[in-house]
């Protein structure tokens, strides 16, 4: 973390109200706040592995036993939120709060766009990271979450280096690709990855004068701009999410420059809107269905998960390693069924919420 | 005659390996990143670094990994931070898994609370140059040290960065920081070791 990066660690306003407001940002050693070091310390750890949709605690605990280096508690995958309509919103505290006690791994959670006080809700019950998703239905068409203002770290989605860099200014401390979520189709993914890296080198040969029309094409703060220009590389971790199904999607998106993959439907989705069933007997269907207790309820199906979680896990560390890949690959009992991004229609797509 | 140059390994499973490799260059070492067992063979020395240690336990399973480092860090200089110290210490609390087994301390994961406890201290030590500074990301805490152990910073009355022999660990996060004293204690380490062998 060079003192050159250009992030300013500015929390001064306060239109976002949280309580916390800019009060932890002292202690600067190198122009970079001690709130955002410690928002970006964590990414780091973050880095090389796979991040799980969660919708329970049987999930989560799967997700971890599996490798997963974090999960993110929603009540609905994308996929079912896709299929099922109405206003998604922030889980139910009291599915997060069950997470977190079930799992020793960092547990995120999504808020809406331009949502704060849902924002609040979650720094509040202390998830380790925030994603403010364009996978929930959008709470403020013009504004984003003023992020300096809270002490828990925020994820952002991006389609391209100009919005990556907007919500870097405002104070994301990790930006994924959007994709196309809840679909495993990754061609979007590929996309957004693509178009943020290849504005990346562009800007690396750029004079200081070009510099200064490149942040007004990208209507991005110059310092951020300036900053890619120097180093190349985003300010904060980059990466992935939206679409990313199978062991080798996860290997395409990390040579592609992704530093850890988000899998949101691909795990536990069955199709559409049906889930895998893995839950365990409790002694209530234990007893109901002369089974014992902590067996699986329907064995395949838990399996499968499972299989399917492990095999993301191993692909996205031996991502260049195509023996792995493989093996993953056939390791894998099945995928979900999936939604061809080209069959969208553009006002349904959710990568297009946000700005 | 200049010193020979250290080659280090950073065991790059998962986590902020890159962060330490930087430091370590910084410092004048060679730097390999170790994702298969056999890369161990040629290391003076080597770091693991912070990340999830659930993670790094499911990496270890494949290919007899576990064990060649296990043997590995019983004999060559090794420095583990955060994950990479739950990964070294005998006993691992809160809640209890799998480790190495090679240093003589007890850790509790994630004690001093979630990502909003995280903080930048500034602390007492005994390695040369004043008060250290110490980057805790959810960060576990030393419960209990054995007799062959030296406490070389604190987090309040908890040790927070400690040597036994040719092992160190720290429940904070040296390659995040600006301070490179953890990471040259560790290079001098290896260095020792080296010109005993």
């Amino acid at each position: 973390m060079a003192s050159t990066n250009g992030i300013s660690s500015n929390g001064s306003s306060n239109n976002g109200g949280s309580s916390n407001g800019s009060s932890n940002n002292g202690g600067s050693s190198n122009g970079i706040g001690s709130s955002l070091r410690l928002k970006l310390g964590l990414a780091e750890m973050l880095k090389g592995g796979v991040i799980m949709d969660v919708m329970d605690v049987d999930q989560a605990m799967i997700a971890e036993k599996a490798g997963a280096i974090a999960v993110m508690a929603l009540e609905r995958v994308p996929a079912m939120i896709r299929a099922q309509g109405g206003v998604a919103r922030m889980s139910h505290p009291g599915m997060i709060k069950a997470i977190q006690k079930a799992v020793s791994i960092p547990v995120m959670a999504k808020a809406r766009i331009g949502h704060f006080a849902e924002a609040q809700v979650l720094e509040y019950l202390a998830v380790d990271f925030i994603d403010e998703s364009e996978v929930l239905t959008p709470a403020d068409e013009l504004h984003h979450i003023d992020k300096h203002a809270f002490k828990t770290p925020f994820v952002c989605g991006a389609k391209d280096l100009g919005e990556a860099l907007r919500r870097i200014a405002e104070g994301a401390a990790m930006i994924r690709t959007k994709g196309e979520p809840g679909t495993g189709d990754v061609v979007h993914a590929v996309r957004h990855m693509r178009q943020s890296v290849s504005e990346m080198k562009a800007l690396t040969v750029l004079s200081d004068q070009e510099l200064y029309a490149a942040a007004k094409n990208l209507r991005a703060p110059f310092e951020l701009v300036a900053g890619v220009a120097r180093t190349g590389k985003l300010p904060v971790p980059n990466f992935s999410a939206g679409g990313i199904a199978t062991p080798a999607d996860a290997a395409l998106m990390m040579q592609l420059g992704a530093e850890t993959v988000f899998v949101g439907s691909g795990i536990f989705m069955k199709e559409g809107n049906i889930r895998l069933d893995v839950r365990l007997h409790d002694a209530e269907s234990a007893a109901l269905f002369g089974a014992k207790i902590g067996e699986p309820v329907c064995p395949e199906e838990r399996a499968e998960a499972e299989s399917r979680a492990k095999a993301i896990v191993d692909a996205a560390k031996d991502f260049t390693d195509p023996a792995v890949i493989a093996r993953a690959s056939e390791d894998c009992l099945g995928a979900m069924k999936g939604l061809a991004v080209g069959g969208i229609a553009e006002a349904d797509m959710m990568q297009n919420r946000g700005w | 005659m200049p010193a020979p140059v250290l080659t280090l390994g950073v065991l790059a499973l998962q986590g902020a390996f890159e962060a330490h490799a930087a430091m370590l260059r910084e410092l004048g070492a060679e730097v390999v990143l170790v994702r298969r067992p056999a890369q161990l063979a040629e290391l003076d020395g080597l770091v693991i670094p912070g990340g999830e240690s659930t993670t790094f336990l499911k990496h270890l399973e494949r290919d007899g990994f576990f064990d060649i480092l296990q043997s590995f860090a019983q004999t060559t200089p090794t420095f583990g931070t955060c994950a990479g110290a739950i990964l070294l210490a005998k006993d691992v609390l809160n809640p209890a898994q799998r480790s190495l087994g090679v240093m003589d301390i007890a850790i509790e994961r994630n004690f001093y609370g979630r990502q909003n406890d995280s903080a930048i201290l500034t602390e007492a030590t005994s390695l040369p140059g004043g008060p250290l500074e110490m980057v805790y990301i959810r960060a576990p805490r030393i419960a209990h040290t054995g007799t062959e152990v030296t406490t070389l910073a604190r987090r309040g009355d908890d040790p927070a960065l400690v040597q036994q022999g040719h092992l160190l660990a720290a429940t904070f996060h040296p390659e995040l920081g600006h301070d490179t004293r953890g990471h040259q204690h560790f290079l001098d380490m290896v260095r020792t070791a080296n010109t005993r062998a």
